[in-house]
């Protein structure tokens, strides 16, 4: 088991989450939905501790972080990219869109910027499908995007 | 309560409040203030209207006006002239695209002619978020009839009697399998609603949820009072914060009201409602996947039976059933069996609501009567194909259904006769296509999905999917062979069969219905590598036509990656090695001069 390098304080706020709970193992997945809230995301030091407090083991955690894709592992960026890939964007030409962030940002999908600045990731339909295709960033929605109005919405971010 | 002269009412569904609907009420509410008109007119924020196209839409009673893209800034002006003067504000009504009319009252358009709202009866309607809204349009009047005048076993009769099949997909009879859960004894049962909604393109549970969350909550009561459940869980995608919000609200109202909790309505009958948040996982729409994933675990499907009704949650006898269908129970109640199952086809009663989506004018939310054709959800209701192009294919059933043709138009949707033409119901996704979709494209971006979704638990559809996209792909990139769609089909009857769940059962249907239906548009790719709709980037190159092009530099200006060159006033030429088949050129050209070869 990996020592765990959280500080003392991060700990402390991961074992009260599980006390919310009861340290019961079957609220896994509402524990994780909690702590990857509190810190962003879900790194292996967060899994083991989760694992130690509900008295699962750390493969059971491992399993069910990895399964959902709603959980990461590795951190989101500051201002999180998610393109909609529904079937409703994807006819109205969400894969140019998506092509576009890739090459501007030149950050695979699932990836961070190096400057932490971005982070690309597909969803699976927000819904929005009168506004196709759709981009999220952060809170904020953006409809009926073309590929050439990518560079100026990443420019509002960059100043 | 006050008495209010007028109702402005403002839709709150996600794509509407994505275009700034609640700085819409906001405005609306400081201009009646202005005008000292706040306590004779109230502003509601509501559910969907269902007419996303042209959202942000306001809609104000007793006139039924029917406002279309409304802009916060429109706020003052339909105080001032409509609340104030009594006219119209003419610019923000709908024209109808065919006789150019303009029509104020939204019965008269074709978006909602057709429909009839039972599930969706209270989207756009009420406010959600108010629980006094619910009760006056007869909000748990039927938990109440269900309590003091029926027996948990009249309420099955009613619903069985009803013909209600479960919206989820299955279609399965839902008063037979609330008959099954009563039938088992237990000290401890379930109720469970399934609002993982994971379709791609999919969004009327949610909308439900965001608009009338009531209605469900109404409904799992009755079930459960059926039953002899006394716990209730929702199982919601955390995608979903808006609906997660206003159910919660809702379960709270409903509680103060003594609604949920213990003793309803004196009756002695006790039930509670938990939220349960999915994690992303398209598998967990299968009840044995969701039950697993709400006790904590990955959320694999296990083998049926045992049944969920004999063992579910914890071991304990759990009756599944999907948002929509909840949502029609309260209405069977009210207005009984009889005049539910007139509704619909003999073997597909009711109404089903309907995501309509893709290259269609009018995208949107629909309810409409089983038995309705395609062609009068597309045409009359949908409004036909965008921007005059030609119809090309419609897809039902999300990943696990298939893309039918214009010969399959007149097929009145229930769900037997979308299961005999190669394409089944599903949850209710429609995405409609037009001339420029590329159909082995649109089979590989389903197989793309499935790829993702599939659990991993069954070797069929954990690898046989993954080859099926390979295939696909090579297609795609114009190395594809005649012998690789004998195989994609011989490979997607195996995953079908051998598959333990539903997923993998349904994964190769866009497969082989695409291939059913379209086989030329595979023999174009595969033995003329071409791609007959341009869609396929490994098939295609841009080209300017020489005579067409004037030289404007507008798409050289406009390329990422400089590869048009020529001078001003003189053709221009793409470097096809340096391109990389963006389009950006031919979407800016104003000559037509750039096409794909």
């Amino acid at each position: 088991m990996a020592k765990i390098k959280l500080a003392k304080s991060k700990v402390d706020t991961l074992v009260e989450i599980c006390k919310s709970f009861d340290n019961d193992g079957a609220e896994l997945i509402n524990v994780l939905h909690k702590a990857q809230e509190t810190f962003g995301y879900l790194p292996a030091e967060v899994q083991e501790i989760i694992a130690r407090e509900l008295n699962v083991s750390v493969a059971h955690v491992y399993g069910v972080v990895t399964f959902y894709s709603f959980f990461s592992m590795v951190p989101k960026g500051e201002f999180p990219i998610s393109i909609c890939m529904g079937t409703a964007c994807y006819v109205r030409g969400a894969e140019k869109v998506l092509e576009e962030f890739k090459r501007l940002l030149d950050v695979p999908v699932g990836e961070t910027t190096e400057d932490g600045k971005f982070s690309i990731s597909c969803l699976r339909c927000v819904g929005a499908c009168g506004l196709a295709p759709v981009v999220t960033i952060g809170e904020r929605v953006y409809g009926r995007v073309a590929a050439g109005d990518v560079a100026d919405i990443i420019k509002e971010y960059q100043s | 309560m006050e008495k209010y002269k007028m109702h402005i009412l403002i839709c709150g569904g996600t794509g509407c409040r994505a275009s700034a609907s609640e700085a819409i009420q906001n405005n609306l509410q400081d201009a009646l203030k202005a005008k000292g008109l706040e306590e004779e007119v109230q502003v509601v924020m509501t559910g969907c209207f269902g007419f996303c196209e042209k959202g942000p839409i306001v809609k104000i009673l007793p006139d039924n006006t029917f406002y279309i893209e409304v802009k916060p800034e429109d706020a003052e002006e339909l105080v001032e002239e409509h609340i104030v003067k009594g006219r119209k504000v003419m610019r923000l009504l709908y024209t109808d695209p065919d006789k150019k009319e303009v029509i104020s009252d939204s019965k008269n358009m074709g978006f909602y002619k057709k429909q009839i709202r039972i599930a969706l009866r209270n989207c756009g309607f009420i406010n959600p978020e108010n629980i006094d809204e619910y009760i006056a349009t007869e909000g748990y009047a039927a938990l109440g009839k269900c309590l003091s005048e029926m027996t948990p076993q009249s309420v099955i009769n009613e619903i069985k009697e009803s013909g209600l099949r479960g919206r989820g997909g299955g279609g399965f009879p839902t008063g037979l399998k609330w008959e099954f859960a009563s039938k088992n004894d237990a000290d401890q049962k379930y109720v469970v609603c399934n609002a993982d909604e994971g379709d791609p393109g999919a969004f009327m549970d949610r909308s439900i949820l965001e608009g009338d969350p009531h209605s469900v909550l109404e409904a799992m009561a009755i079930c459960g009072y059926t039953m002899g459940a006394d716990k209730g869980l929702i199982y919601i995608r955390a995608e979903y914060p808006l609906a997660i919000d206003r159910l919660k609200v809702a379960i709270k109202q409903a509680r103060e009201y003594g609604l949920l909790g213990n003793d309803i309505m004196g009756s002695g009958f006790n039930f509670d409602v938990e939220m349960r948040y999915g994690a992303g996982a398209f598998v967990c729409g299968e009840e044995t996947a969701l039950i697993h994933s709400m006790e904590g675990l990955r959320g694999e499907p296990t083998v049926k039976p045992p049944f969920p009704a004999e063992s579910g949650y914890n071991g304990k006898p759990t009756n599944v059933n999907n948002v929509e269908t909840f949502a029609n129970i309260p209405v069977i109640i009210n207005k009984g069996a009889n005049w539910f199952n007139k509704i619909g086809t003999e073997k597909s009663t009711g109404t089903k609501v309907f995501a309509l989506a893709g290259k269609i004018n009018n995208v949107g939310l629909i309810e409409v009567p089983m038995g309705t054709t395609l062609r009068e959800v597309i045409y009359e209701i949908g409004g036909g194909i965008k921007d005059g192009k030609k119809f090309k294919a419609v897809q039902t059933g999300g990943p696990s259904g298939g893309c039918l043709t214009e010969a399959h138009l007149d097929t009145p949707i229930d769900f037997d006769n979308l299961l005999a033409v190669g394409s089944m119901m599903g949850s209710g996704g429609m995405i409609v296509m037009d001339e420029d979709d590329c159909m082995v494209s649109v089979a590989k971006f389903y197989l793309d999905f499935t790829v993702e979704e599939s659990c991993g638990k069954c070797t069929p559809c954990r690898v046989g999917n993954k080859r099926l996209y390979e295939l696909l792909d090579k297609i795609t990139e114009g190395k594809g062979t005649k012998e690789d769609l004998d195989l994609l089909r011989n490979l997607s009857t195996v995953i079908k069969d051998t598959s333990l769940c539903g997923l993998g059962q349904t994964s190769p249907n866009p497969v082989l219905s695409t291939i059913e239906n379209f086989y030329d548009e595979y023999i174009a790719h595969v033995e003329e590598h071409k791609c007959p709709s341009g869609q396929c980037k490994a098939l295609m190159q841009y080209v300017i036509d020489p005579e067409l092009c004037v030289g404007c530099t507008l798409c050289a200006r406009n390329c990422p990656v400089d590869c048009i060159a020529g001078d001003r006033k003189e053709a221009h030429i793409i470097d096809t090695a340096k391109c990389i088949k963006c389009g950006a050129c031919m979407e800016k050209c104003k000559f037509n001069a750039i096409s794909i070869q």
